[in-house]
Formats: structure tokens, C-alpha cells, sequence
């Protein structure tokens, strides 16, 4: 410090020329502040002088309250009209902590007058956690009006405690539709932001909820509506005394979906208490017919707010009820990727429909032995034959000749290891085994051996059964692909007038009809002779389809699977893929029944079930 | 004898507090309470909360003005060095609350190296210009530059605006003070003219929106622009005395959004009118001039400089604040200086406050 003081002359010059600077500078900031403060002080006198009768008159008119009016959430129903989420009006008693000293002990004395669970108090506090304290916050829902009038007696014992009336949120179908409807949920902070950022947050004031899964969340802008503006006179003390002028809400749009709830039920019964999924897609429309993933879980149980112990219960079930098979779960296609195989060689003109080999039942890749499932293989086999008989063998040579680029080129363009674009939010992508992929996920070059397993749906592949439906249904629709939806028309509330939400094709495949028909004869074969012709013995319709079991863990060189030497857990997926009538496709099925075993008992007895009822009205 | 060592102890205990710059702290702490208590509906819940961060904050001012300068100047570039590496360990991992990667967690909790800043960079500054004292260039103007922009530039990327803007004005004014040529001063002011159109297509849509509902707050009526009309329609209609101590009508019937915090000034001026908002005025007028006399007596360019910066940042905090409720400026979050609720920007202030104090009452130890 001394060193400038004291220090060389020009130095010591300059710094007090410094300094000399600095007191000017200074002058000029303390002339800049009062400045700013004159204009601040102008503004008052402007405000609270000039303008003063001008804002008197306004305060006095602010017994005027300006209240947004929250509109109604959008319905919504099933195909023919079975209502899936429906809002009801019910009474809430809700306590504001900041205006009440000891919460704790305001519940207690509450609870003498309405009945508060165990599970009320902790979903309570859970709430009051993350919320401000100044929010109005539920302690019960849905009172009865007995309830009503007892706390009302009562009312001016408990200041900060309030009977509000609102519109709830119900599903009656509860677990059946959770996994495509989805729950909305009570605004928190993110989405505060997130609706701050878009420039929503006005829109919201007023609303507590906001679809936070599946539809509810993935349509949430149209489901909402437009919050409208209530002129309510209030008292000295701020209560509403009477509308004086409304401009009001626009109701949400209601959401009709493609589902056919009965079919949809059917199908999650037959699974019986086995975790697995299915989708059904309309192959013409690319509409979802049933899309199921089981277990599930009551959507219900969130809309106010889950209590900590029934959401660790569904967190840590060892089923996994709140994974959404369907559309988040990826699995090995196993054979079921076949047609697809057979298709990609014919495109890539590696194979003639004709050309075949006998089967030894296994084949050698350098030192290496791919075995087929059945020991000694299946005779002659072409092309037909290897998807109506599942061979592996066939499959392994053609990879090999294939190569994993084609497979990777023409998988892709059928819509596997790609989020389809569903309106569900959640939906995973799969993986799609390339070189590119292996060279990004582990560093490695990829070996022809891999190859190998992919061409029979093994190894690297993961997709969604979703995805695996909607491949199906490309294929039932000669290539021409649109993008799976379980909406199929968004109604105004007021004007009922539908828009469409899909209603033109993602893109078209250009596959030659030949071809197609190779592969779609073999798939009728299967349902006729092949693996599994005793599930759809006499059905009364044609239908295609193909088997598929995936692999859950590797088997050794050497080994064999014997099913009922594995814990279930560990047992093999079982999967089918079909569509009918197969000359007229109506409808198109992928399911998985996890640790199912071989396909064509688990898993397509369970379509067979899907199939009899959407074409012949069958139950049962 | 007792008596003796009582008094003694008094004096070492009031030795570096600074009476006029205390009585203004103190006061406005009062008016604070006073407003906070009708914002809270005559309730005791925020008051004793306030109340408990007031006394923090007044122990962290007491023990910043035990702190010598010279021990301040040492630690300087330490700090904004620590400073600067956990900003860019935010950038790198640091969590993402309300869609913004601002608070880092270092095991036992959560901080937000952005608040650091806000003191380390003049900090910072000011000990760079001591360091070059006497032989200043225009080069050591154009590096002191390029080190505020290095925190400015990172905060800005959290994205927080309101704080970028905030630290680059306290460095600002550690570089005005320094004597940066008036030239280059006019240059920047028509630069900044040229690149406002720029500035407005960079800025995200809740922020256009802000800039766009001052100009004309009925466009968004249940937004931000309620805040507007609202706070406005409270200041306006307390007139020449004001309603009376918690008698205003916005406040009590809910009218006032933010009212304990960043808008407790509307609450103030509807119940003290005209008159007690000239009052705060005086208030906030006494302690900013008493800084800068500070920063006029300090005996070291490192001490005026930093006392300056101090100084002119408080008075930027009350003038956004106050600025904004009566509609002159957008609504941006700025608590009102030692009024507003929360505790984080008490102790902040506080902190700043000490190291004036520190600064005056250490002036004659260095001088000598």
C-alpha cells in the first residue's frame, strides 16, 4: 500500500491524479443518483398526487376482484363413446399453513368434525412440502354433504380453513387405461417454469392440475382450454359477493380415442396375472385398437397427490406395474423379425422365394456353431417353409449374406429402433443394431457373428412391442406405414366439430408386391401348419402371423434351454406378431408375455382371444 | 472497576461501526418491519422470521467491520478465483432447478456461486486497479473489462439475466470510478444503442414479454401485467399521507401479488402515501451518501473503489426495486433493499454494509 505513496515521483503523481478522478467521478455518480431519485420521486408525486383521484377511483373499484375462472378439462371416451376420464364436482377442505399457527394440531381438532385417514395426513404433508405455504391445500377431497354441513357449523372456529368447490379428475376404467390415458397431476415447479417459458403460466393461474403421463400429458394444451376472467365484487374482508361480469372459460376439447374399451379389457384379462403387453394397431389408419401393458396401477391414486406409502409400494413391486411395457419396454423380437428378414432379402435381391438348402440344423461360422432350436433341423427348407417351421438355420445363412448394413438399412425403414411418434409421452426407442451404433455404444467393430444373432431377433435387438405393432401393420398394409395414435379425433366442447388426427400416411414403402405376397403366404402358413396352427385351428378367418420366443438369458455352447430347469424369471419371453382377415387386414397384433416360454402357447392364444372378438364379436 | 471494563468492553464491541451509516440501516430495517407486518395481514408468522434474518444479517455486519481492508485485499483474487471455478463447475454439472443450471451441490447442500460473484467481482476489480495504481493504461481498462466479463458471460449462459446484468453493473462501477476515459464511456453507450435489436431477438419469450407489458401492462391482464396494474393502482391511490397503517385496501384484499417480497414497496407507499415514500427516500438517500462519502475519505485506491462499487450497487437494488412496482422499469426479481422478505439478500447486503464500515473505521490505521 505504501508502495504507491511513497513510491517513484510519476507514480506518485499519477495517483493523485488518479485520485483527483475518482472525487470527480464520484461527483458525478452522486449527481446521477439524486437525479434517479428525483425521477423516482417525480413518479410518486405523478402517481400518488397528479394521477391520485384517477387510482382512488380504481382501489375503490378493486372491491372488483378480477378472478380467473378455470375451464373445464376436455373429456375422454373410448371409441363408442365409454367415458375414460371424466371430470365431477366435488367439495374439498382445504387449509392454508401461513395463515394457521400449528397445523398438526389444526388437523387433530379437524378430524373431529370430518373424517381424516392416515393416508390424507400423509398425502397433506407431502403436498405442503412442495408447495408455498400461502397455497390453499387439500387435507380431504370429495366430502359428503353431511360433512359440509357439519364443518360449516363449525366454520369460525378454524380460520384458514375452507370448503372450495372444484372439478375433479376421475377414471373409471382405473388400471386398464393407466398406461395409455396416463393421470394428470398437481402443478409443480417445473411445470411452472415449463409453462412460464412457453408463455402459458396466465392460462394457468386458477388451474392446480396438468396431465403429467400418457395422453393427459401428451395432449395437455388441447385438453386444458382457455382460462376465463370472473369481475366478482368482494366485501371489506374479501369474500366474493356476486359476479358482476364474466368473460368465460372455453372448455378443454374432448378426446375421442381409437380404443374399443371392451376389446381392450378382453385382452388385459388374458393375461391373467403374467407381466407382458400388447398392441393392436388398424393397419389402414394406423389407429391403436388396444394397447394394454400389465400390471398396472389405478390412476386415480395420483390425481390429488399419491401418499408416500402406496407410491413406494407401486415403486419397488418386483412386477414393476408403473413401467409401460408397451411403449417403454424393449425386448428382443426374436423370430417374430423374421418376416421382416425374408422381406429385406428379397428387397436386396440376396434370395429368390425358391432357393433352399437342406438344414442340418446348425451352421459354422469360422470356428463358431450356430444350432437351430430343433435338433437335426428341418429337412429341405425355402423360404416359405423357414417362417412357417421357424428355422434358425436359414436365417444364419442369409445374414451372412445379407449383412448387418442391409439389415440395419431396411429395419430402419420399417420403423424399428425409432420412437413411432405415439401420442403417449414416454415411448423409448429400442436399439437397432448397426456398425455405426456398436461403434458409439462400446467402441468396438461389430463381428460378422453378431450378425448372425441379430438375423434371428436375438443379440443387440431391443424394441417396443409398440414399434413391433406397428412393423406388423406396415406389413399387413403393403408398405404403407402411418404413425401409430390411440387419438382418433380431437372434438371441440362446444361446436363438436372433429379434427382428425392422423389422417393422411407417414410415408410409403416401396416394396414389391411380389414379394409381399411371398412373405405374407408363409405368414398364413404358419397360422395353418406352421408353429402355431393348433392356436388358430378353425377360427373362421385367414389369419398371418409368426411366433417368437426371446432369449432372456444366453445359453452356453453346448447347452440346452429346458424350460422348466430355469427360474421363471429368467425363463424365455414368448411373442407373436399376426394380422386378419389376411386378404383384407382389419386389425394387427404384437404381444409379449414376459417369461412366457415359447410363443405359440402363451402368447398367441392370447391374440387368437384378441382376433375372435374384433372380427366375430366372440367373447371368451 | 466493573463499570470500567464494561465500558471497555462497549467501545471494542461499537469499535468499527459507523453510527450514520448504522442509524440508516437501522431505520430502514424499521419501515421494512412495519411494511412487512401489514403485507403479512397483521400476522406474526414472516415478522419473526424477518426478524431472526435481520439479526443474522446485523451480526455478519458487525463482524465484516472487524475485518481490516488489508486482510480483504489479500483475499481478493482467492475468492474470485474460487468464485470463477464453481461457476464453470455449474456450467459443467451443475443441476438444473426451474429450467436453470444455477445451484451446484457440494455434498451437504446446494449453493449458487452466482450470489458470490456479486461481491467477489468488484472485489476482484478493485484490487486489480490498486495493483496498477499510478501507472493506468488504457489496456488495464480494456483487461479489467475482459475479467468481469468472464463471471458476467457465465451466469448469463445459466441463463440468469437479472444477475449478469447486476454484477456486470457493480463492476461497472468499480471501472467508472478507476477513470475510464469518457470517450470510450460514449462509445459503449452508442454501441449498446446500435445492438438493442439484437439484444431483443436473443431474448426468451417470457422475457420480451416483460419489456413488452411494461409499455403496455393491460396486454396481459392476468400475467405479469397484473402486477403492473395492480401495484400501480396501490402506490396511486395512497395519495398525499397514505390509507393509513394497515388500512390499504390493494394490500389487505390480496390485490398485491409478491407483497412481503419484491413488492412490499406498493404495500409502503399505499399506507404511508406521498410523504413516508419521500421518507424511505431520505432513508435510502442517507445510507447511499454515506457510502460514498465513505469511498471519498478511504485512503487507498483498493478501499474507494470497493466502497464505491458497494455503495452505487445498493443504490441500484432500490431504484430497480422501486422502479419497477410503479412501472418504470420491467419486472424483474430485485428485492427492495432492507425491506424486502428473505433472508439471503439481507445478509448479502449486510456483508456489503461491514466492509464500509470496516473501510471507514480502519482509515486512520492505514493512514498512519
Amino acid at each position: 500500500m505504501a508502495k504507491s505513496l511513497f513510491g517513484g515521483g510519476t507514480e506518485f503523481r499519477d495517483a493523485q491524479r488518479e485520485q483527483a478522478i475518482f472525487k470527480r467521478r464520484l461527483l458525478v455518480l452522486s449527481v446521477f443518483v439524486v437525479l434517479m431519485f428525483a425521477v423516482l420521486a417525480g413518479r410518486f408525486a405523478f402517481l400518488q398526487v397528479a394521477q391520485h383521484e384517477h387510482f382512488h377511483t380504481l382501489a375503490e373499484a378493486n372491491r372488483i376482484a378480477i378472478l380467473p375462472a378455470p375451464p373445464a378439462r376436455g373429456t375422454i371416451t373410448d371409441r363408442n363413446g365409454v367415458e375414460l376420464a371424466h371430470n365431477y364436482t366435488g367439495h374439498t377442505l382445504e387449509i392454508t399453513p401461513s395463515k394457521v399457527g400449528d397445523v398438526d394440531a389444526l388437523i387433530e381438532r379437524l378430524s373431529e368434525i370430518v373424517e381424516i385417514t392416515t393416508r390424507d395426513r400423509r398425502r397433506f404433508k407431502q403436498l405442503s412440502e412442495e408447495s408455498k405455504s400461502f397455497e390453499s391445500l387439500p387435507i380431504r377431497n370429495r366430502l359428503s354433504d353431511d360433512e359440509i354441513a357439519r364443518f360449516a357449523a363449525r366454520r369460525y372456529q378454524f380460520p384458514g380453513v375452507e370448503i372450495k368447490a372444484r372439478l375433479f379428475r376421475h377414471y373409471p376404467q382405473g388400471e386398464l387405461f393407466s398406461h395409455v390415458i396416463g393421470y394428470i397431476g398437481r402443478i409443480n415447479k417445473k411445470d411452472v417454469e415449463r409453462l412460464d417459458e412457453a408463455g402459458e403460466l396466465a392460462n394457468y393461474r386458477g388451474t392446480d392440475h396438468i396431465g403429467k403421463m400418457g395422453v393427459e400429458q401428451h395432449y395437455e394444451r388441447v385438453l386444458h382450454g382457455t382460462t376465463g376472467v370472473d369481475r366478482v365484487e368482494i366485501d371489506s374482508a374479501g369474500r366474493a359477493v356476486r359476479v358482476l361480469s364474466r368473460t368465460p372459460p372455453v372448455a378443454g376439447a374432448n378426446l375421442v380415442l381409437n380404443i374399443d374399451t371392451s376389446l381392450q379389457a378382453l385382452a388385459f384379462k388374458a393375461f391373467g396375472n403374467r407381466r407382458g403387453a400388447l398392441v393392436a394397431i388398424e393397419p389402414k389408419t394406423g389407429g391403436v385398437l388396444a394397447f394394454v401393458s400389465t400390471p398396472s396401477f389405478d390412476p386415480n391414486l395420483f390425481v390429488e397427490g399419491i401418499d408416500p406409502q402406496s407410491w413406494k409400494e407401486l415403486r419397488d413391486s418386483p412386477d414393476r406395474p408403473m413401467l409401460n411395457r408397451a411403449l417403454a419396454g424393449t425386448y428382443p423380437p426374436g423370430s417374430t423379425f423374421k418376416p421382416f428378414m425374408a422381406l429385406a432379402a428379397l428387397t436386396y435381391g440376396k434370395r429368390t422365394p425358391q432357393q433352399g438348402f437342406a438344414d442340418p440344423g446348425y451352421f459354422w461360422l469360422g470356428n463358431h456353431q450356430f444350432r437351430d432350436s430343433v435338433v437335426g433341423g428341418h429337412g429341405w427348407v425355402d423360404m416359405h417353409k423357414s417362417i412357417v417351421v421357424s428355422s434358425d438355420t436359414y436365417y444364419y445363412i442369409l445374414a451372412n449374406d445379407l449383412g448387418i448394413d442391409n439389415i440395419a438399412k431396411f429395419m430402419s425403414s420399417v420403423g424399428f429402433g425409432a420412437r413411432s411418434g405415439i401420442d403417449i409421452t414416454g415411448e423409448a426407442a429400442g436399439t437397432l443394431p448397426s456398425r455405426e451404433w456398436k461403434k458409439k455404444r462400446f467402441g468396438r467393430d461389430w463381428f460378422a457373428g453378431e450378425t448372425v444373432s441379430v438375423s434371428i431377433g436375438q443379440g443387440y435387438n431391443s424394441y417396443t412391442p409398440l414399434q413391433l405393432a406397428a412393423a406388423t401393420a406396415t406389413l399387413a398394409n403393403d408398405g404403407v406405414m402411418f404413425r401409430p395414435h390411440v387419438v382418433d379425433y380431437i372434438e371441440d366442447a362446444r361446436t363438436q366439430a372433429r379434427t382428425p388426427v392422423e389422417p393422411a400416411p407417414l410415408r410409403r414403402l416401396d416394396w414389391d408386391r411380389e414379394h409381399l405376397a411371398v412373405v405374407k403366404r408363409a405368414m398364413v402358413g404358419v397360422n395353418i401348419s406352421g408353429t402355431s396352427a393348433r392356436v388358430f385351428a378353425g377360427a373362421g378367418y385367414t389369419s398371418a402371423g409368426k411366433t417368437g420366443t426371446s432369449q432372456v438369458i444366453a445359453i452356453k455352447q453346448g447347452e440346452r434351454y429346458v424350460e422348466s430347469w430355469v427360474a421363471e424369471r429368467h425363463r424365455d419371453h414368448a411373442l407373436f406378431i399376426v394380422y386378419a382377415p389376411a386378404e383384407d387386414p382389419k386389425i394387427a397384433v404384437a404381444l409379449i408375455v414376459e417369461n412366457g416360454g415359447f410363443g405359440a402357447r402363451s402368447a398367441a392364444p392370447i391374440a387368437r382371444k384378441v382376433l375372435d372378438y374384433y372380427l366375430l364379436g366372440k367373447e371368451g | 472497576m466493573i463499570a470500567y471494563y464494561l465500558r471497555r468492553a462497549g467501545r471494542a464491541f461499537a469499535a468499527n461501526i459507523d453510527g450514520p451509516l448504522l442509524g440508516g440501516v437501522l431505520l430502514l430495517m424499521a419501515a421494512g418491519l412495519v411494511a412487512l407486518y401489514s403485507a403479512s395481514n397483521a400476522g406474526w408468522g414472516r415478522m419473526s422470521g424477518q426478524i431472526i434474518n435481520m439479526l443474522v444479517a446485523l451480526t455478519v455486519l458487525w463482524v465484516a467491520a472487524k475485518v481490516p481492508p488489508h486482510y480483504l485485499m489479500r483475499i481478493a483474487v482467492p475468492v474470485f478465483a474460487v468464485g470463477i471455478v464453481l461457476l464453470i463447475a455449474v456450467a459443467l454439472r451443475g443441476e438444473v432447478v426451474n429450467g436453470a443450471r444455477r445451484w451446484l451441490n457440494i455434498g451437504i447442500t446446494r449453493i449458487q456461486p452466482s450470489e458470490l460473484m456479486k461481491i467477489a467481482a468488484p472485489l476482484m476489480l478493485a484490487w486489480y486497479f490498486h495493483r496498477y495504481e499510478g501507472t493506468l493504461k488504457l489496456r488495464n481498462f480494456a483487461l479489467a473489462g475482459l475479467i468481469l466479463m468472464v463471471p458476467a458471460v457465465l451466469i448469463l449462459r445459466q441463463p440468469d439475466l437479472g444477475t449478469a446484468l447486476l454484477i456486470l453493473g457493480s463492476g461497472g462501477f468499480v471501472i467508472f470510478l478507476a477513470g475510464l476515459p469518457w470517450k470510450i464511456i460514449a462509445g459503449f453507450a452508442l454501441a449498446a444503442l446500435a445492438s438493442a435489436p439484437v439484444v431483443w431477438s436473443m431474448m426468451r419469450g417470457y422475457q420480451r414479454q416483460r419489456v413488452l407489458t411494461l409499455l403496455d401492462p393491460s396486454q396481459d391482464p392476468l400475467g405479469a401485467g397484473y402486477h403492473t396494474i395492480q401495484a400501480g393502482i396501490a402506490v396511486g391511490s395512497g395519495g398525499w399521507t397514505g390509507k393509513g397503517w394497515l388500512n390499504g385496501t390493494q394490500t389487505h384484499l390480496d390485490f398485491i401479488p409478491e407483497r412481503t417480497t419484491d413488492f412490499i414497496f406498493a404495500v409502503y407507499a399505499e399506507e404511508f402515501g406521498l410523504l413516508g415514500s419521500l421518507v424511505l427516500l431520505a432513508l435510502f438517500l442517507l445510507v447511499i451518501f454515506r457510502g460514498l462519502m465513505i469511498a471519498a475519505n478511504a485512503p487507498t485506491t483498493f478501499t474507494r473503489l470497493l466502497a464505491g462499487a458497494i455503495t452505487m450497487s445498493f443504490f441500484t437494488y432500490a431504484f430497480v426495486n422501486m422502479g419497477m412496482v410503479i412501472g418504470i422499469l420491467p419486472v424483474v426479481g430485485v428485492p427492495l433493499p432492507l425491506i424486502s422478505y428473505g433472508g439471503t439478500s439481507l445478509v448479502s447486503l449486510c456483508l456489503g454494509l461491514g466492509i464500509l464500515m470496516s473501510i471507514q473505521t480502519h482509515r486512520k490505521l492505514m493512514n498512519s
